[in-house]
């Protein structure tokens, strides 16, 4: 084998192992993106803009709650204040996997910018973090992407065709399928008590300050969580030391 | 007219969020104390969404009972991951207690 085809080899094989790797995501977002369709025509959300939101935003729970704001006829600047403050989390992953991605070119990380999801993140970040020292991680988010795109487009439409002739789609709980999907990518993280302290804290300040506007709560909460960690982190190392 | 330019706005703030530390590439370099920090991200902003989904289903009535079954359901998730490390089954598992719950208390 030349080195030219063993190349194409490993690129390929990478950007499959990233779609594959995706799969459970995919089968959790579906029932999601059904949803996201099947709500848009009762929040008054034409169909052409349902597909738009999806195709060019592609960032699901900021998208619900765009539908939310949309049926209460929110202003323009409450929209995208919301959406800012939602899917400000996005910029926490990409500041994360930067060490990764900065020595790509431009022409890489523009996609891999726009398609960096909770759940593409969750399965890179998991490549990057494996010791092998593969050169093409990145084909592997790639492959995470594009399979991540076009399954929240395909169920997307799905959802806008079955909300029409199926009544109360939205009502039979498909949405379950993002909290299901969110708790296993989650608690194998928790292997650490700092991870469990971080957890915990996040969740008290998301119920408590559940009623601020524009979903400022979970920003509370991410930051209440992330300085709950570093503390509790800090604390944990001395002792580790004088144990080991 | 004021639809299409929302979500073009929309479209524009996500991107520009995602794409920001990325536009940055190599040259931006974060001191140690932050990388660790950002270890707990995930963790955090992920649990900060799925908890108030769970117990508080429409934003203002608590639904702390039993009878709840995304209650029922992330725990099952949360138990068949923790057991077996397998995101579809804990996907599909906690769906179809979720599910089974829904349709043994009619909720």
């Amino acid at each position: 084998m030349s080195d030219h085809t063993s190349l194409q080899a490993s690129r390929r094989s990478e950007f499959l192992a990233g779609a594959r790797d995706s799969l459970p995501m995919l089968i959790g977002a579906a029932p999601f993106g059904m949803i996201f369709g099947a709500l848009a025509e009762q929040s008054g959300v034409s169909t052409l803009g349902a597909l738009a939101m999806s195709a060019l935003v592609f960032a699901g729970s900021s998208q619900f709650i765009a539908l939310t704001l949309f049926k209460g006829h929110a202003a323009l600047g409450v929209i995208w204040l919301t959406t800012l403050i939602v899917n400000l989390r996005h910029a926490l992953y990409s500041v994360t996997l930067l060490p990764h991605v900065g020595k790509l070119s431009q022409r890489w990380r523009l996609p891999l910018a726009f398609g960096l999801t909770d759940e593409t993140f969750a399965v890179v970040q998991h490549r990057y973090n494996s010791h092998d020292p593969s050169p093409y991680k990145h084909w592997y988010y790639l492959g995470s992407v594009l399979a991540m795109y076009s399954n929240w487009q395909l169920w997307t439409a799905a959802g806008l065709i079955l909300g029409q002739s199926v009544k109360g789609l939205e009502n039979l709980g498909l949405d379950f399928a993002m909290v299901a999907t969110f708790v296993g990518i989650v608690v194998p993280m928790l292997k650490t008590p700092a991870m469990r302290w971080a957890a915990l804290a996040a969740a008290v300040v998301a119920l408590a300050a559940h009623g601020l506007p524009y979903k400022l709560g979970l920003m509370l909460a991410a930051l209440a969580g992330v300085v709950t960690g570093v503390w509790c982190e800090s604390r944990q190392t001395p002792r580790q030391d004088h144990a080991g | 007219m004021t639809e299409f330019l929302t979500i073009v706005g929309m479209a524009v703030l996500t991107f520009a969020i995602r794409y920001l530390p990325y536009a940055f590439g190599g040259r931006l370099v974060f001191p140690p104390a932050l990388q660790a920090a950002l270890r707990y991200v995930p963790v955090a902003v992920l649990t900060a969404i799925i908890v108030p989904t769970v117990l508080l289903p429409d934003g203002s009535h608590w639904q702390l009972s039993w009878r709840n079954p995304a209650i029922i359901g992330s725990l099952a998730s949360a138990l068949i991951v923790w057991r077996t490390r397998h995101l579809l089954a804990a996907i599909g598992g906690g769906m179809l207690i979720y599910f089974g719950w829904r349709w043994l208390f009619l909720v």
